[in-house]
Parts: C-alpha cells; structure tokens; sequence
C-alpha cells in the first residue's frame, strides 16, 4: 500500500499549550473556514506546501522524543480534518509507538450522517482540542463563514463516545462576548459529559502581521482585545460549577 | 567518640572517608517544599546590614576596602564581624566584613595594580619583600615562558591564562574539618608522610614537603578557630557547630588562596545528617535549622577578592565561584536529595536572589519528583540555578563529586585540576588562512604556513591549513600550561586545599576552547555557501570575506553544520592528547567561556560566517545569537550533541526562556496555582529531556527581553536582578554595559 503523504505547513518543537505536557506541534495545510479573527492566515491555502510521510514525521518527532515524555504530538492547522486519511495512518503509527496523540480542531468537516472515518479516527486519538468559534449559527455564518451545525453535532458525538475534550473559545468583545451569547454557550457545554478542560482565548491582535504580509485586508480592525474585567466575567460564566469528566 | 554518638557505625571511623559517613547516615527526602519556613527576625536583620554594605560597595566604586598592610593567610586577621550579636555563623577573610585581602602570591604585581585599580597603595616594604626576596608565581612563569607563548599570549589567540593570578578550582574537602577535627586529620597527614620513604625520587621529596606544608595549613586553621573562640581540633558536636566548622574551613581557603574560583564542594547533604539528629534530639526546630543554613549562605555571599580591571573584563561581576553541587543520585539507586538540599535553595527566597554561592543542581531523571518541582519552581522565580548531568558525571567521578567552577566536575577530596584558559579556535582559523599571520595586528605569531590562494575557498584546502594551525596552538598551549601549573605549584601552593585531599589525588589537566559556534558556521558557510576572502592591500591579510548563499547554522539540529563542530572539538581534543602533561594529569577540555566571549570577540577580526570583527561570540558552547530560530528545543539539541568524550571538562549552555513559553499567561491571571504547576511541570520536562538526550549542563533563566532593557536603563531600580550567564550566575547591575547589550542579544526562545 502506498502510504499517503500530508500537507504540512510547519512544526514546533516544544508546544507548551497544545495539550498536556510539552508536545510536538505538526501543522497542516489547508483550512475550509474564514475566520475574520485568525491568526494563521498563512494556512488557509490548500495548495501543496511540504509532503510528508507518517514515517518520516515520526523520525523528526523521535529525535526530541526525551522532551515529550509527559506530552505527545498535537496536529493543528489549518484545519487537520481535511486531510482525515493522512491522520488516521499517521496516528495509527503513533499509538503503535504508544505516544499520545491530540487533534486542534474547529470539527468544521464533520458529516453527522458518515461517521464511519472519524470514528476510525477517534481510535487512534487520545484528546481533542474543540475549537468553538461562536454559539450562534448566524454569528458562527457571519463571523467564520459557515453554519455551526455539524460543529456542534461533532462535540456531540464526541461527548456520545466519550472521547475526551478540550473546549477552546475565542473571546471577542461585542461579538462572542456578550452576556447573551456567553450563556448560551454555557448551556450548550452543559450537555458535554466529556470536557476535561474549558479554555477561554483572549482576542489578541499578533496575527495581524501574518495577514499584513500576505497583503489581505484584516477584516476585525476596529475590534479591541478584550479588558480584564470581560475575561472574568466571561471565566465566571463559562466555568463557574461546571462538572468536568473525571 | 562523643561528637559521633547516634551516627550509624562504617568505615568512615577508621579512615578518612567522608562518602561512607553520608550514605550510612542520610535520610533520603521524599516530601515537597510545603515544610520550609521563611527567614527569622535576626536572618531579616542581618542581611538588610549585608544589603545595605552592598549598596555601599557599588557606591563607592565596587570595592569596599582593601588591605594594604597585611598578607592574607589563614591567620593573618583577627576575628571580624558583621553583626556579632545576631550571626549563628562567624568568620570573615579579613576583620571587617568585604574587606578585601592581599594576596600576593599568584603575582606581586597584579597583586599591587588590582589594589590600585581602587586606589589603594599596598604597603612599599610588602612590595619590596615580594619583589626582591621572595619570588611569586607571575615571576616564576615568566622565567620560563619562550617567545612563542608570548606571542600568542599578547595576540589574544590563547586568553585567560592564570599565569598571574590564583588558579583555582581546587575544592578542599571542607567536610572533613566537621566531621573529624584537626587533630585526627593532621595525624592522618603525619602517616602519609612518613608512608613516603626511600629511596628518595624527585615525586617523593615534593609529596613529603607538600605534606609538611599541608600539615602547617591544618595547624593554621586550628588558631584561627581560636580566634572566633572554637576548637577545631575535635570533631563537631551538633548542627551548628557542624556548620560552623566547615565554614571555617572554607574561610581558611579563601583567605590563603586568591583563586580564579574557590568552589565549595558538595555539602548540604553531609550537613543534613547533623540538622536531623539534632532536630530528632528537640535541640533545634526547623526555624532554627533554616536560620544556620540561611546565615551560612549569607557568609558565602560575603567572600570577596581582590581584581585587577583586566580580569574583571574577562570575569564580570565579581564573580568567586563558591559553587555548591546539590542532589544527585547515590551509587546505591536513592538520591541525595535531603530537606537541607531544600533548605539551600529556600535561602533564595529568604534572603532574596543572589549570585553567589553558584548553586549547582546534579540533575537526574530519577530525581524525588517534589525535588525536580522544586528547583524548577525557585529556577523559574529566580533565574539563578544551574543544571549539570549527573548521568554524564557520576560514572566517570563516582557520587561524591562537586563541581568546580562552573561545570567541572571533581570527586570530593580525590580529584583536582590544573585549569587553564581558552584557546580561540575562530582566531586560529584566520591564522590558517593568513599564514599564521594575526589578522588584527599583522605580526607572525603561528608558524608562517601556506596563505591560502585567492578566489573563492575551498572546504578540503581551508581544512587542511585549519588543522595545521591547530596541531600548533594545542602544542603551544599545552606547554604553556605546563609552565603555569609547575610554577603554581612552586611558589603558590595550595596547602590548605590540598590538606583536604588524600595523598595521591587524581589530576585533570582542563584545557578549554572559546568561539566553537562562530567556527562552526564559517566552516559551515565555506562548505555550503560560496565565500570569497576580501584582501587589505596593503598587508595582504585576509581581513573580511564575501559570503554568498544559504547555509545551515550551528542550533538548529542539523547534523550537517553540528557534525562540523563534534568533529572540531574530537580533532582538537585528540591534538590536546598528543603532548605530554604536568604532573601526570589526564587532559580534559571544556567549552565554557564565562562573560569572557565578549572579550574573545573583541580580539577576533571578521569570521566567514558573517560575524564582525569585534562583536562578542556566543558564550561556551551556544549556538550565535538569533541564529538557533527554530526552536527551542532544536537548539537544545544541537548542543546536546557536542560529545562529553571529548569535552569531559564541561559544555555549558545558556538558556533563556520567556516565561510565556512554558505556560498560558491567561490562566495565570486566574488560576495561579495551576499556572505555575504547569510552567513548572514543562521546565521539569525540558531538563529531563535536555539530559537524558546527553546535554551537560544548562543554565537556565526564566526572562523576559524588556525586562533587561530596563534594568539597563534604570540598574538602581535593579540592585539584585540575578541572571544565568556562562557557568555562573551574575547580578546583571555588575556587567559592563558591552555585556549587557551582549547579553540583551542573546536568543530569546519566545514560540517555538
């Protein structure tokens, strides 16, 4: 069988914030959404970048293996979904070597009616990092550029097999930072009976710069990053009490 | 004996051997930090009149007072104080507390130009003594040097040579003043005496009167014991006398020696067997026993040498090197982690960050968890911890080593070292392309060699001038060292260090290299990118390059310019082999520069790799600043592979990290707690991983840039801002401004 090969964009070698432990971080190329408020603008092209093998990933990923000790390999992106096949043979090898594996993802390729390849996925995933950009599916339209449906029927079905998750939530002020939109997030979280961790991402203006060299037009550039008094508030409403799996 | 009742019975009652008191008496220590206490009234007192004479030392121009009347010896003052009524600990070099002492013995003249470097004039009939009727060590060396190391010496190819000045790096086993007293030791010393007889060779006559001499030094420090009003002739009686005794016995070194460093050994553990009989025993409480540790770190805190500017250039900030090895594993698969190896690090809390005592964490993965928490914890709030491998060192020095110095490793009162120097491997690979020619000066200082044909260079050509000049420098340098060594031993013996010793010590003879990254990308840029020599006319010396195309740089895990750099040290190390050395020892090399990579650089012309003539080289064995982009842990890596074979002495490197990097700055806002376990729990990582990958040594400082810029601009805001450089800690208020730039230019690893 002739083994598939991925399109990466990048890799760090000591990931700090991508899951438990320090963790190679292996970025894909390629991303489905429109995020206005991205900061790897660089990555939405899914034009050919750097092909690589599962194997060959996990030779460089041996090299600094003494490091990952507590951690793992992390696939980010872009978004990793879109090249689902790649992922299964590359975790595959990696749970064969028995190192701990984590998706970033947005879920945004999720179909609720074909689960068969997420599920052969899920198998070889220990955690997944969910990104939800925005509770509302007109907001998530406006904002990202698609409905938020089958997003919101993937962390279902994550909760369904119990894989465990990671909620991750970019913070915009006057956007998903409202009472309104904050509460309803909550309740939608309060279904989950797999999140180990919420984490709440403050807005930050450092990826302007990649979407400034790359000559677009930086669509969010009147929004300020949140105060400090918005991120409590919004801590204490998304965590306050809330049951995380054990 | 008394003082040894409710100690576990072995061999260390029969012969000297303090290994065997520690491993039948320690109690290895599993727990966390949560039994720690913080300082006492008296410790907060006393070290605000510590912290307000520091002020005072900077105020008036880094030098408190110097001595101009007195040789320092072990006896030479009388008792001295800082605050009688409040010190648990006593003993200071001089009668008054950062007193300077006179040490003429490395070099009458250095001696007398460091005290006016002050303006103080060391008393004329002193100067007249040890000009005309008792020869120093300088003098001696210098008798003897040829042309040739002069040569060399003044171009700067080989810097650093202790030709003038104490050598150091010797560490007396000062536990042994504790646990036997003086009268057992000078016994023992007496027998090994007499144990050398006939026939009477050269080696036996200089082991007898070095013995005499050791003898004498014992007997020395019993009357400065008598002094504070102690009798060092028995062994200690309980915790505090424990301290005490081996303090004085550090004292005593530091007031007959001047050395370059004059590190303390391996203690906290040997001390702890005491702390706890005496805590089991309700002698002490553990307020009691935090308050002597924490009064013993601040007498280390005040050791104090006089300097010449010239050796402050090279050595900045006053550094002593009173390095103290904490943790480690025993031979027998616990660790030698105590609540005193704690307690150690708790004095940086409790009296504030420092840079002295050079705390010095033996690192191993099968470190107590709590421990590696710990020390990663107070690494992270202090930036003043270095982390050497105790994999790498134990199975070649056993477990009862210390470091010297910065990273050389030394069995306890078994080994010793003859230091010296660097040599520039980046200065000598413009000699090989210039004939041998100094590129800054003109003069012939290498063997005039083939100049190496104009047009672009070639890889195989440059190698085979580059290793001629080598095979030279190693030849040179080695000879020079010999000379050192030889005179050092004549006319400034170390006696009290050496009385701490047994008789036939092991001896390593620790050559060094400086500049490793700026050759490796030269070579580098001659091998994979296309460098053409720019000629001065009028000289004809090769005095910039034209460097054209990418190349791979030295710390970024990429084995076509890190093998550049093995293969370097290998071929030096093995030319270091060739020659014969001093007194039989074993060569070593080390590549550690200390701040002394902005003085290299200063002296070294424009490098092919695109370095300017004058601008500082990485420090030991780092990659060049800002060229290790990507990543962390790639430049962890590269240096991890500089082979401990060949470099037994030591690869330091620096490391700096922004706090950011090793955990999320949003739940730090909320969550402090888990924040800080995170940050801590992915330094732990990053050591494991470092060492059990076969890195050395690293410093590591938990820092942001912006933070250095402003201590820069505004140092009275920054008194005792401690940071990491080479091998030792430094308070970043006491660099020159170079150095500070130099090290404000250092990478950063932010993201990774």
């Amino acid at each position: 069988m002739k083994h598939s090969k991925g399109n990466t964009h990048s890799v760090e070698t000591m990931g700090a914030f991508d899951g438990p432990g320090i963790r190679y971080i292996l970025f894909l190329q390629g991303c489905p959404l429109r995020c206005q408020f991205c900061h790897n603008r660089d990555t939405w092209d899914t034009q050919e970048n750097k092909l690589q093998t599962p194997e060959e990933i996990l030779a460089d990923y041996q090299k600094y293996k003494t490091f990952y000790k507590n951690g793992g390999i992390t696939v980010s992106g872009g978004e990793p979904l879109l090249q689902i096949d790649f992922l299964i043979e590359l975790f595959t090898l990696f749970k064969a070597h028995n190192i701990h594996t984590c998706i970033d993802t947005s879920g945004a390729t999720f179909t609720p009616h074909n689960t068969e390849k997420f599920a052969s996925l899920m198998k070889v995933t220990d955690l997944v990092l969910l990104d939800i950009k925005h509770i509302d599916d007109e907001g998530h339209k406006v904002l990202v550029g698609t409905t938020n449906k089958h997003i919101l029927a993937f962390a279902k079905y994550l909760s369904d097999i119990d894989k465990d998750v990671y909620i991750r939530h970019v913070l915009l002020p006057g956007i998903t930072g409202t009472d309104d939109q904050l509460t309803r997030l909550r309740s939608f979280l309060d279904t989950l009976t797999n999140v180990k961790r919420i984490d709440i991402l403050p807005y930050h203006k450092k990826g302007i710069v990649k979407w400034e060299i790359n000559h677009f037009d930086y669509p969010l550039k009147e929004l300020e990053e949140p105060c400090k008094d918005l991120i409590m508030k919004a801590h204490d409403i998304l965590k306050t009490c809330y049951v995380y799996k054990k | 004996m008394k003082q040894w009742e409710g100690f576990k019975k072995g061999l260390w009652q029969e012969t000297v051997d303090v290994r065997d008191f520690i491993v039948n008496n320690y109690e290895e220590y599993l727990g966390d930090d949560s039994f720690l206490v913080g300082p006492t009234e008296a410790s907060t007192k006393l070290n605000q009149q510590f912290i307000d004479l520091l002020a005072k030392e900077i105020e008036l121009g880094g030098v408190i007072s110097v001595d101009t009347d007195v040789v320092s010896s072990i006896t030479s003052h009388k008792a001295g104080y800082l605050d009688k009524s409040l010190e648990k600990i006593v003993g200071l070099q001089t009668d008054a507390p950062l007193v300077r002492g006179f040490h003429p013995y490395g070099g009458i003249n250095v001696a007398v130009k460091a005290a006016e470097a002050y303006g103080y004039e060391i008393n004329p009939e002193l100067q007249h003594i040890f000009t005309e009727y008792r020869k120093t060590h300088n003098q001696g060396v210098f008798d003897a040097y040829n042309s040739e190391i002069r040569a060399a010496r003044s171009a700067g190819i080989i810097t650093g040579l202790p030709d003038a000045y104490g050598r150091g790096r010797i560490i007396g086993d000062y536990r042994r003043v504790a646990l036997y007293g003086l009268d057992y030791l000078i016994k023992q010393k007496k027998a090994e005496q007499k144990s050398l007889s006939f026939p009477m060779t050269e080696r036996k006559i200089r082991l007898r009167e070095e013995i005499q001499e050791q003898i004498n030094a014992l007997g020395r420090l019993k009357t400065l014991g008598e002094y504070y009003g102690f009798d060092l002739s028995r062994p200690a009686d309980n915790a505090m006398e424990a301290v005490q005794w081996l303090y004085l016995g550090y004292l005593g070194a530091v007031k007959e020696q001047n050395g370059a460093a004059m590190s303390l050994g391996r203690t906290s553990t040997f001390l702890d067997i005491y702390i706890e009989r005496d805590l089991k025993a309700g002698i002490i409480n553990e307020t009691d026993a935090q308050e002597i540790i924490d009064h013993f770190i601040m007498k280390l805190r005040m050791v104090r040498f006089a300097r010449t500017p010239e050796y402050n250039e090279l050595f900045t900030g006053d550094p002593t090197w009173v390095t103290e090895s904490i943790a480690g594993m025993n031979l027998d698969g616990r660790s030698f982690v105590t609540r005193t190896s704690f307690r150690y690090l708790q004095t940086l809390y409790n009296l504030g960050t420092s840079a002295e005592p050079n705390l010095t964490v033996l690192w191993s993965e099968s470190l107590p968890q709590n421990f590696k928490n710990f020390a990663a914890k107070v690494s992270i709030d202090t930036s003043s911890i270095q982390y050497e491998n105790d994999e790498l060192m134990r199975p070649e020095h056993g477990d009862d080593y210390a470091i010297a110095c910065c990273v050389s490793p030394m069995a306890v009162g078994k080994e010793m070292q003859f230091f010296g120097a660097r040599a520039n491997l980046a200065k000598a690979l413009l000699y090989s392309l210039n004939g041998g020619r100094d590129e800054m000066s003109g003069k012939q200082v290498a063997p005039k060699g083939e100049i190496i044909k104009p047009g672009v260079l070639n890889y195989d050509e440059v190698m085979v001038n580059y290793e001629k000049t080598l095979e030279w420098l190693a030849e040179l340098y080695v000879g020079a060292l010999n000379i050192i060594h030889y005179m050092h031993d004549k006319y400034a013996y170390e006696s009290f260090e050496m009385a701490l010793h047994d008789r036939d010590v092991t001896r390593f003879f620790a050559t060094g290299v400086a500049g490793l990254s700026v050759v490796a990308d030269s070579l580098s840029a001659i091998k994979y990118a296309t460098v053409t020599p720019i000629y001065d006319e009028e000289s004809g010396l090769v005095v910039d390059f034209k460097t054209e195309g990418e190349f791979p740089c030295y710390g970024n895990n990429d084995d076509r310019v890190d093998q550049i750099a093995v293969d370097l040290v290998t071929k030096f190390m093995n030319m270091i082999r060739k020659h014969e050395t001093y007194r039989d020892s074993i060569p070593t090399m080390s590549v550690l520069t200390i701040t002394s990579n902005v003085v290299y650089g200063k002296k070294t012309g424009n490098t092919p790799d695109g370095r300017r003539k004058g601008a500082p080289f990485a420090p030991g064995a780092n990659p060049m600043h800002g060229r290790d982009n990507s990543g962390a842990l790639k430049s962890l890596m590269s240096v991890a592979k500089i082979p401990c074979e060949s470099c037994a002495d030591g690869i330091s490197n620096t490391f700096t990290i922004v706090p950011q990097a090793l955990g999320k700055e949003e739940t730090m806002m909320f969550e402090n707690v888990m924040a800080s376990d995170i940050k801590v729990e992915n330094l732990v990582n990053i050591l494991d991983g470092y060492f059990t990958g076969g890195g050395y040594h690293l410093n590591v400082n938990v820092l942001v840039r912006e933070k250095l810029i402003e201590a820069m601009n505004n140092p009275h805001l920054y008194p005792n801002l401690t940071i990491r450089v080479s091998g030792y800690a430094v308070n970043f208020a006491l660099l020159t401004n170079e150095q500070k730039r130099d090290v404000i230019a250092r990478t950063f690893h932010e993201t990774f």
